[in-house]
This record gives structure tokens, C-alpha cells and sequence, in this order.
């Protein structure tokens, strides 16, 4: 497939996305709301595919969202911040700390990196609720004001979320994030850094052996990966206007990576449909809401099973594909 | 000229010295090879060397340099690469992509360069796969270039392996047992290819089994046994070692009367 053709069904969804979703849910901000929802669902989610990319499992990517939720909350309502500073703030101050942790962390490899991300949720839900000072402790922080306009040069660039349709301006915004993130991670993919995150996901040992800096990168890695949770966590602050030790749970954590299971490791876009489908399809199928774990549980054995490549990989449509290995690294001559 | 000094090496395992005080030179432009039988601390001497292991003690100094216990990819940024044994290659990537990938030092464009797509970024992939593709050629395996690496048959895995060590620009080559597991036909094409690397102006260091491969293509031999050097010289002078004769067949007094 040619480049304009990859760009035109680019195109072509987003338009689909920002103009045909609105229309469909227009006056039914209940599922405007739930595309809302799985559209930030789906850039933390990317975070996580890309730890997948390089060979780790990440099931805690719930604390970062959650620690870039307080970060946006605090910025915003102690601090008096914009909204719109208070989000890239989160999203480093998660980053930061994602750093932190990861120069340890991602020395370990397989089971024992995905054992500790797994209780790293656990731990950031039992300070959330201790630290008391900072957070609020198990009362959370409330009455989170949504965000202000934004006006650079005297011209409003976006306006005031009090003032507009509430609902159809979180759309936007979370829009316009899912559309960021995933044509940078396409982006990254399709670069070097892709080319060499995947040396990484095959064999560290080999890539370190021509000059490659295996630790560096890793981290370069969960750098991305916990911005991207930090980010989501402050749009949840300003969609929900409230937060709690509890807004991001283990369960959540392992949500994630289940929706890149359900994609597709190996599809850029892989994270993104798995979440819409699992997320969007939960919501609509309300009855089964108490046995949603259970069904998930499920869900990931028969996909694991049966569908280890994920759903992209049923029909694979070779545009949204990350991973082509019979194409060569700098464009094809054949 | 020695372009690598290694000086009293030792590397122990709890109580047991793997290598143990093995000093010798690689100099500038020749083939070395390492020999030993079984267990004798080749491979661990050769983790050593590329780093992959850090010594107990001991000194290797490559170019004047002290590289002792450096991170491998630094190490790999001076110019000591290594190859690895059998099959490690990326198995799902094409042949000609492990040597584009293999690239990496060469990089002259930052990866936000390569994020961006900036000029330099584009020039430098066009490099990295015209010398990519030079390589392959080199060592034989351009009609497979296309294959994918995990389903390439045994002798081109193992070129590709070291097809992706010289991407890596070295000054000195670490073969870790080239020949291993080749018939005789594969090992002559083998023997012509680090001929080849050698005539690039490229120091060779390769640590093997083969005995007559060794033999042939060395210029000169280091033998370990049990850890230690016993042994050092031209091929023909290890033919008529003692010490050498006496660790590969045992001594005689200890056979019994055949």
C-alpha cells in the first residue's frame, strides 16, 4: 500500500472520528461519554503495548495514571494551575517517576518485571491513601474545577469547558490525544527506534553486542509509557472532576494489558481496538457488568489460545500493521 | 603491534577459577585463535574479553586503553564486537534488516533525528542498507537476503551472525567457534570467510574446537586448559607442544596399556 493511500485512510477515520462519533451519539452524552472514556483508555493502553514492544510486560500502568491523576489534581486545584499546564505536568511528573522506578525495574526480565509492576498499583492505591497531606487520603480530592479557556496572544485557542457543551469538548480533547499519541507511536514504530525496540523485544544480549545501549532505551521506553498514563490520568481529573486512591485499581492495570492482548502485540493500532471493542462493548452490554472479570478472564485464555496475535491478526490489513518482516528497514526496492 | 593486551585475566565461580591468571596479545591485523578441550574456559574467557562478563581480576587493555569490566555496548563503541554461537540472531526480522539494524553505531542522526525523518536521519538509513547489502554479498548470502532470519538454513545463520558483527565497524572480531557443527565443504567456505574479514584490515580473535580448521587458519594459537595458558605459538610449533599433546590425549603413563 502507498504512502497516500496509508495517509488517506488516515484521514479518512479521524474525520470519521471527530465528525461522524458526535453526530451518532448526538443528545446521548451517555455514549459520548463512553467513547470519551475508551479514547484516553486507549493512549494509556498504548504506553503499555509499547512495553510489550520491547519484550516486558508492564501490569502497572494503573499507578502512573493514578500518580499523573494527583499531579494534574494538586497542580490544579491547590496549586491554581491551568488545566492545560497541570496535564504535560502530570504526564512528566509520571514520567519522572516512572524513570525512578525503571532504572531498577527493567533490569529484571519476564515474570519478576511483570510480578513487581503488578503490585506497583497496589502500592500507589495505599499511598494515595496514607500520604494525607498531599492527597487527601481516602477522601480523595473533589470539586476539581473543569478546565479554563486557553488563549495565547489575546486569541482563545479553547474555550472555557464551563461555558461549551461539557461533554463534546471532553470528546474533543480526548480526540485530539488519542490522534497525537497514536501517530506518534506509528511514528516511533516505523523509525529507528522501532527497528531497534524490536532488537530489544527479540534479544537484548545481541543488541548490546554491536553498540546498542539496551538500558538506556528500556528506560527511553517507560519514559513514553508512563507519560502516556500520567496524561490520561489528568484528563480522567478533569473528566470526573473528582479523585480517589481507588479511581485506578489493579483490575485496571491488568485491563490494559489485556486490551493490547486482545489487539494485537505486533499492530501499532492493536492497543486502540482492542480497548474500543472490549471497553465500548462492556458498556453496552450492561447486564453482564458483574460478571465483567469473569468474562475477561475467559476472554484472555481463548485469545491466548486461539488468537495469539491478537484480533488485527484475524485479516490482516497490512496498513495498520507495526511489524512487516518480509519488508526491509529502509524501504522496499523489489 | 598489539592492539589487544590481556594481563593475568582471572574469572572465578564461587571457588572455582574458570580462567585464572591467562595473560597473552592479540596483535594488530592477525587471526588468534583460543583453543582448549572441553571445559577448559574458552567461552568464558571470551565473555570476558567482549564483556559480557566482568573479570575478578586481571587487565585488558584494547588500543592503550584499559577496557576491563565496561558495559558491552561500550566496549562494542570502540570497536571489540563480538558474535555469538549457533542461531542468536533476530529470527523474525529479514536477513538484510539484522544487518540494517546492526547498523547502529553508524548512526550519525539522534533518535529524535530518526523520529522527526530529518535529512540526516534519511541519509543514514540509505547507508546503513547499501553497506548492509554490501556485507551480505561479502560473506556469500545475498540470494537469501529477503528470507526471513529464522528460517534460514545453519551455515547462512552463522554468516549472517557475523554479517551483523561486521555492520558493527570492528576493529577486532570476536568469533565465537565459527566452525561448530560444519561439515567439511561448510568449514572451507567458512575458513575463506574470515580470510576475507582479516583481509578488510580487521584483527581476528576467535575461540574454537575445529582443531584442523584452526590449524589451518591461525596465526597463532593460545591453548587453554583447565583455565590456565599452557600454551602459546604458531601452528606448528602447538603441533609439537608437549603440554598441548599431553591435554588433549592424556598422559601417557595414565592410559592403560593399549
Amino acid at each position: 500500500m502507498t504512502r497516500n493511500r496509508k495517509m488517506m485512510i488516515a484521514v479518512a477515520a479521524v474525520l470519521f472520528y471527530v465528525v461522524g462519533v458526535p453526530w451518532l451519539c448526538a443528545g446521548r452524552n451517555y455514549y459520548l461519554g463512553v467513547v470519551t472514556t475508551a479514547s484516553v483508555l486507549a493512549v494509556i493502553c498504548a504506553g503499555v503495548w509499547l512495553i510489550f514492544y520491547i519484550g516486558r510486560i508492564n501490569i502497572g500502568q494503573g499507578a502512573f495514571a493514578l500518580a499523573g491523576g494527583y499531579a494534574a489534581a494538586i497542580a490544579v486545584s491547590k496549586w491554581g494551575l491551568s488545566f492545560w499546564i497541570a496535564m504535560p505536568f502530570a504526564g512528566l511528573a509520571s514520567m519522572a517517576i516512572g524513570i525512578l522506578i525503571g532504572l531498577p525495574l527493567l533490569r529484571l526480565k519476564g515474570v519478576y518485571f511483570s510480578m513487581i509492576t503488578l503490585s506497583l498499583t497496589e502500592t500507589a492505591r495505599l499511598a494515595a491513601q496514607s500520604l494525607k497531606s498531599i492527597t487527601n487520603g481516602p477522601n480523595g480530592i473533589l470539586n476539581i474545577p473543569l478546565p479554563r479557556d486557553l488563549s495565547i496572544f489575546g486569541i482563545t485557542v479553547i474555550p472555557d469547558f464551563a461555558t461549551v457543551d461539557k461533554h463534546l469538548a471532553l470528546f474533543y480533547l480526548g480526540a485530539v490525544l488519542l490522534v497525537v499519541t497514536y501517530a506518534a507511536l506509528y511514528r516511533i514504530v516505523n523509525s529507528r527506534l522501532g527497528w531497534l525496540f524490536r532488537s530489544l523485544q527479540q534479544n537484548e544480549d545481541l543488541a548490546s553486542s554491536f553498540g546498542v545501549n539496551v538500558p538506556m532505551l528500556r528506560v527511553i521506553a517507560f519514559a513514553i509509557c508512563t507519560f502516556l498514563a500520567g496524561v490520561g490520568g489528568a484528563f480522567f481529573v478533569a473528566m470526573q472532576q473528582s479523585i480517589y486512591p481507588a479511581t485506578f485499581a489493579v483490575q485496571d492495570s491488568t485491563y490494559f494489558m489485556l486490551y493490547c492482548f486482545i489487539g494485537g502485540l505486533s499492530f501499532v493500532f492493536g492497543p486502540l481496538i482492542g480497548t474500543f471493542i472490549l471497553y465500548m462493548g462492556f458498556e453496552v452490554l450492561q447486564g453482564f457488568k458483574e460478571y465483567q472479570p469473569l468474562l475477561y478472564a475467559l476472554l484472555m485464555i481463548g485469545v491466548m489460545l486461539w488468537l495469539p496475535n491478537g484480533l488485527l491478526s484475524l485479516r490482516p490489513p497490512k496498513f495498520l500493521s507495526a511489524k512487516m518482516p518480509s519488508r526491509p528497514a529502509s524501504g522496499g526496492d523489489v | 603491534m598489539a592492539i589487544m593486551e590481556v594481563f593475568n585475566l582471572t574469572k572465578r565461580f564461587g571457588g572455582l577459577a574458570a580462567v585464572n591468571n591467562v595473560s597473552f596479545e592479540v596483535r594488530e591485523g592477525e587471526i588468534l585463535s583460543v583453543i582448549g578441550p572441553n571445559g577448559a574456559g574458552k567461552s568464558t574467557l571470551f565473555k570476558l574479553i567482549s564483556s559480557f562478563l566482568p573479570a575478578t581480576s586481571g587487565k585488558i587493555v584494547f588500543q592503550g586503553e584499559n577496557i576491563t569490566s565496561q558495559k558491552p555496548h561500550t566496549v562494542a563503541r570502540k570497536g571489540v564486537i563480538r558474535t555469538f554461537q549457533e542461531t542468536t540472531i533476530f529470527r523474525d526480522m529479514t536477513v538484510l534488516d539484522n544487518v540494517v539494524v546492526a547498523h547502529h553505531l553508524h548512526s550519525r542522526a539522534s533518535l529524535a533525528g530518526f523520529f522527526f525523518g530529518t535529512r540526516i536521519a534519511r541519509e543514514d538509513e540509505a547507508a546503513f542498507r547499501r553497506s548492509a547489502e554490501e556485507i551480505i554479498d561479502f560473506l556469500g548470502i545475498g540470494p537469501m537476503k529477503r528470507e526471513l532470519a529464522k528460517n534460514l538454513p545453519h551455515g547462512y545463520l552463522r554468516a549472517l551472525g557475523i554479517a551483523m558483527g561486521m555492520a558493527a565497524d570492528p576493529k577486532i572480531l570476536l568469533l565465537d567457534e565459527p566452525f561448530a557443527g560444519m561439515n567439511a565443504e561448510e568449514t572451507d567456505t567458512a575458513l575463506g570467510m574470515v580470510r576475507g574479514i582479516r583481509g578488510r584490515g580487521i584483527t581476528v580473535l576467535l575461540v574454537e574446537h575445529d582443531m584442523p580448521a584452526v590449524m589451518k587458519i591461525s596465526d597463532r594459537i593460545v591453548v587453554l586448559n583447565f583455565g590456565e595458558k599452557i600454551a602459546e605459538g604458531k601452528p606448528a610449533e602447538i603441533q609439537e607442544n608437549e603440554a598441548v599433546i599431553e591435554a588433549y590425549l592424556g598422559r601417557e603413563d595414565e592410559e592403560l596399556g593399549i
